[in-house]
């Protein structure tokens, strides 16, 4: 008599293989929906919103009135959120899995701070609405300005750059301005090789040429190279402390004495504040400018991209030259400094329209106050704890590019470990997908061969971390044993094979279009 | 603490197997001199019940655009978003991935990118779209570094129509970079007094259309006059929904399109997030700033999206780069992009005809109140009016009889000298009782 088992858990001894080359009649991969683009549905002429009709005419704007079709198909509510549902499918996201890359702090997004963020009060307001009806957004601007202050033991805050890069400008922009108040316009900013490529692009963009320094063989700011490097001539360094190799830079005090001696400034990338916040305060260390990524430390969420916010806290030196817009206590409350006229004579202009990322503002204060001093100082440890977990686990199979002392909040590996298995970084990393992870940021930073930085941060369970590195270790093991095949061809298992960057490249096609002859209606009048 | 799942005895575990004694030894690399024992003179720690009380409370001292009439705009403006929208954008797989580094775990993400740059080409009429800016203002001083680099020229002309606030990020980030920036006087309907100032460095003409004072114009003949030049044109639009109403830029010869896309799918957020737009014509793709997606195969051959023409980023070319910026407006693009799939072309042009169609209303009742000049002659959504008397404090009396009337054009420029100016826009959201109360409580406050 066999047993009924329909309806039981299938045990992993009962699961047959597919046959490799199964496909399904309607070329569907199961719940996983092949998504046609909006363009290629027939959705010309439909719409999804129920409009009141109109009362008056566009004739006064004679000639002006578009008559041509935009090309724009709709869809109906229904079929919006299908569509947008099923393409979500496709994505990774923290809220599934470990997020590993390095650099970028990927940590859970709590949703209270989504919430307030939606608060009437924050949402519908306008940015140019009179001062009396946005007390309370300036107050929570107040406040964050001092949260950020305080963490960073800095006098000064700039919130309107809208991201890091965006702060990194803001930054320069206020040294260049110090330089000319001075009468002592210089030209070069040192970087070390280690940078990330935004310090290089944004000093170029202000207008400096950029002049590398060299790395010790420890991963660190190599002091003699940069004391031969500094002169009347250099405007700033720009160091990444803890750096990209996730290594804190132990000479920092005495690579800001040189800085200033050579009377330059000392432009702090704040990408990995997530390391020391609450423990260490920049400003300590002899900062004069540092962005904070709110998006990294401050867990406003990634969004696929953004948008980030970059507020930069600025030293005593420095913080004459922000830019407007800035609050203030005022007798009637607070109130925005906006123009760039009296109490603003030395501001150095505007970094954009309005006042910053409200939205990202709010999202970071509810952060920090749900945090606390003390949750803060929690934070900077767990995320170091977990990096050096994840290291100390790794370390035998794969090879620590810093193999000596402890890392800070991510774990830099080399390819060393790789050699003569024919495996790559990118295959090892488009491996860790099937395996159910996303890569850890990878060839970054540039002077480690084949680099691997995986930054777990401290929202990730002890077992989170243990199920991560099995996988890992497994895979090095595999890539050892020669089951190249494994990792050439991966990923197997997610939703699309290894795509072709370099046929995109190529060819460029960055839009829909029509295929010739056979244009939906509404584009073929054109 | 809610978010930290490790336990005191994780910790412990986890040291022994890292082989330190306590967390201080991991911070060994920090000097002495910049430990800090004790947590900082802050506040500990807060419930969930806590942090929405001291949120709500502060968000209670604003008042919403929404809770009376209320006609703000110059370069913001409040719309009706469809609930969908929202609810899309709080998906964790859109709200909390990152940038689609590795796309074949990110095609979501990849694909609303695609669809958004295929429409916003499609509303300004130009050939690609990146996949987005910060904002509008900065869009607009990326499109002039990006003039100077295809032109190989140093200077820019800036309309006096231009917001001022655009103009002063431009002015801050592309002088910087060595650019003669030419800011023309303010004028309300003067953007073709861009062509007497084109010469022979001409880089580019910065025009905008409806500009800060609502005006809307053809711009066909800067255009001409640009290109006869060898300069480019760019022009600028701070409400998007008038693509939906207004001839394109392209299609009157704009080179390099952007935009403040706010409007679709974004709501006011005090000025941020917001989205910028960012199009351009086809052969000048390869000197675009930020982030492209682009269409490929994968090892099947079947259709996907990947980021491409990367070889313009900073984190390839470093200092060569064509930009610094290293983020788009991902998740506000996202809400772009949904919410115009949901308008269509039939609901966008629609919800533009709404707007206008206030507009005029509003043009109307204003415009017959004693004393009030309507000075925008040709607009979409947005006006600018002549006061008897200082308008920043009319918008301060107003405010009593629970009417936010609108910006003051001195406070986006003091300089200008148009203290009596006031700039009001009306859209799809605003009611026909509204209107009527703010026309009788500024006849009433122009009669005191």
């Amino acid at each position: 008599m066999t047993m009924q088992t329909v309806g039981r858990p299938t045990r992993p001894e009962d699961v047959q293989p597919l046959d490799a080359g199964f496909t399904s009649l309607t070329g569907g991969r199961g719940l996983l929906q092949d998504e046609a683009l909006i363009f290629e549905r027939d959705g010309w002429g439909k719409t999804g919103v129920d409009l009141p009709p109109v009362e008056g005419s566009a004739d006064d704007l004679g000639d002006l009135v578009r008559t041509r079709p935009i090309g724009l198909p709709g869809l109906s509510e229904p079929e919006a959120m299908r569509h947008y549902v099923r393409l979500s499918q496709k994505n990774h996201a923290i809220d599934l899995a470990l997020y590993p890359l390095g650099s970028c702090t990927m940590k859970h997004n709590p949703r209270l701070n989504e919430k307030m963020a939606r608060l009437a009060g924050f949402a519908d307001l306008h940015p140019m609405a009179p001062l009396a009806t946005i007390q309370g957004a300036l107050t929570l601007m107040d406040r964050l300005s001092h949260w950020l202050k305080t963490l960073t033991g800095m006098p000064a805050v700039a919130l309107s750059p809208k991201a890091g890069a965006h702060g990194e400008l803001c930054g320069l922009l206020a040294i260049r301005a110090a330089h000319e108040a001075k009468g002592d316009p210089r030209r070069r900013v040192l970087v070390p090789t280690s940078a990330h490529g935004t310090n290089p692009a944004t000093a170029a963009f202000v207008g400096y040429s950029v002049t590398e320094i060299a790395q010790t063989d420890d991963g660190r700011v190599d002091l003699a190279d940069l004391a031969a490097k500094l002169g009347p001539d250099v405007a700033a360094i720009m160091v990444t402390n803890p750096n990209t190799c996730g290594l804190f830079e132990r000479d920092i005090i005495e690579i800001a004495r040189l800085t200033h001696e050579a009377g330059a400034y000392f432009y702090c990338d704040g990408a990995n504040f997530n390391a020391i916040v609450g423990r260490v305060r920049p400003g300590d260390l002899g900062v004069d400018a540092m962005h904070i990524n709110l998006h990294k430390t401050f867990s406003t969420p990634h969004g696929g991209g953004g948008p980030g916010a970059g507020p930069v806290v600025l030293s005593e030196a420095l913080a004459p030259f922000a830019p407007a817009p800035w609050v203030v206590h005022g007798p009637d409350g607070l109130t925005l400094v906006e123009e760039t006229v009296e109490e603003a004579a030395q501001a150095f202009g505007r970094m954009s329209a309005f006042h910053g990322q409200m939205g990202m503002f709010v999202r970071a204060y509810a952060y920090m106050r749900s945090h606390g001093a003390d949750g803060l100082r929690q934070v900077a440890e767990d995320a170091v704890l977990n990096a050096n977990y994840i290291k100390a686990r790794l370390s035998g199979v794969m090879t620590p590019a810093f193999p000596e002392g402890p890392c800070m909040h991510e774990a830099l590996f080399d390819d060393s470990w790789l050699e003569g298995t024919g495996v790559t970084t990118l295959d090892f990393a488009k491996a860790m997908i099937d395996e159910g992870f996303h890569p850890m940021t990878m060839y970054f930073p540039l002077v480690v061969h084949g680099a691997m930085l995986i930054e777990p941060t401290e929202t990730e369970s002890k077992q989170e971390l243990d199920r991560f590195c099995d996988a890992l270790i497994a895979l090095a093991e595999a890539a050892k044993a020669g089951d190249v095949d494994r990792f050439k061809g991966a990923p197997y298992l997610a939703p699309m094979r290894r795509l072709d960057e370099t046929l995109a490249a190529r060819k460029p096609r960055l839009t829909w279009k029509p295929e010739p002859g056979v244009a939906p209606a509404p584009l073929a009048a054109e | 603490m809610r978010y930290l799942p490790l336990t005191p005895d994780d910790r412990a575990q986890m040291l022994g197997v890292i082989g330190a004694a306590t967390i201080d030894d991991l911070f060994a690399d920090v000097p002495a001199a910049a430990r800090k024992s004790e947590p900082f003179a802050l506040q500990h720690h807060a419930g969930e019940l806590e942090v929405e009380r001291e949120l709500s409370a502060l968000a209670g001292l604003n008042r919403a655009a929404g809770a009376g009439p209320f006609f703000c705009g110059a370069g913001a403006y409040r719309h009706h978003v469809p609930a969908t929208v929202d609810h899309i954008i709080q998906r964790s797989e859109f709200l909390t991935s990152y940038t689609p580094y590795q796309p074949e775990i990110a095609q979501g993400t990849l694909q609303v990118l695609f669809e958004f740059q295929t429409q916003v080409a499609a509303l300004t009429g130009l050939d690609v779209a990146n996949a987005s800016m910060y904002d509008g203002s900065t869009a607009c001083a990326e499109a002039v570094m990006m003039a100077r680099r295809v032109t190989r020229r140093k200077r820019a002309v800036l309309s006096g129509g231009l917001h001022p606030h655009y103009a002063a990020t431009t002015q801050t980030i592309a002088h910087a970079e060595g650019m003669d920036i030419v800011r023309q006087a303010v004028a309300l309907d003067a953007e073709a007094a861009v062509i007497d100032a084109i010469d022979s460095e001409t880089a580019c003409v910065v025009v905008q259309t409806p500009n800060v004072f609502g005006t809307a114009t053809d711009v066909t003949a800067i255009a001409e006059a640009a290109h006869a030049a060898g300069a480019l044109l760019i022009v600028v639009t701070t409400e998007a929904v008038s693509y939906g109403l207004l001839k394109s830029p392209g299609e009157m010869g704009a080179d390099i399109a952007v935009a403040e896309g706010q409007s679709i799918g974004n709501a006011l957020n005090f000025g941020g997030p917001y989205i910028g737009l960012f199009t351009c014509r086809e052969k000048l793709v390869r000197q675009m700033p930020g982030r492209l997606c682009g269409e490929t195969v994968d090892a099947e051959g079947r259709r996907g999206f990947v980021l491409t023409l990367s070889t313009r980023e900073q984190h390839i070319r470093r200092d060569k780069a064509t930009s610094n910026i290293c983020t788009n407006s991902g998740l506000c693009a996202l809400a772009f992009t949904v919410h115009l799939s949901l308008l269509g072309e039939t609901g966008l042009r629609q919800l533009a005809a709404i707007n206008h169609a206030k507009a005029q209303r509003l043009a109307g009742a204003l415009g017959a109140v004693t004393g009030v000049e309507v000075l925008t002659r040709r607009y979409f959504n947005e006006i600018a009016i002549r006061l008897p008397g200082d308008a920043a404090r009319m918008v301060e009396a107003l405010l009593e009889d629970g009417i936010v009337a609108g910006v003051p054009f001195s406070r986006l420029d003091p300089a200008a000298g148009l203290d009596d100016v006031l700039l009001c826009a009306a859209t799809e959201t605003t009611l026909d009782e509204d209107i009527d109360a703010f026309a009788q409580a500024l006849s009433r406050r122009i009669g005191q």
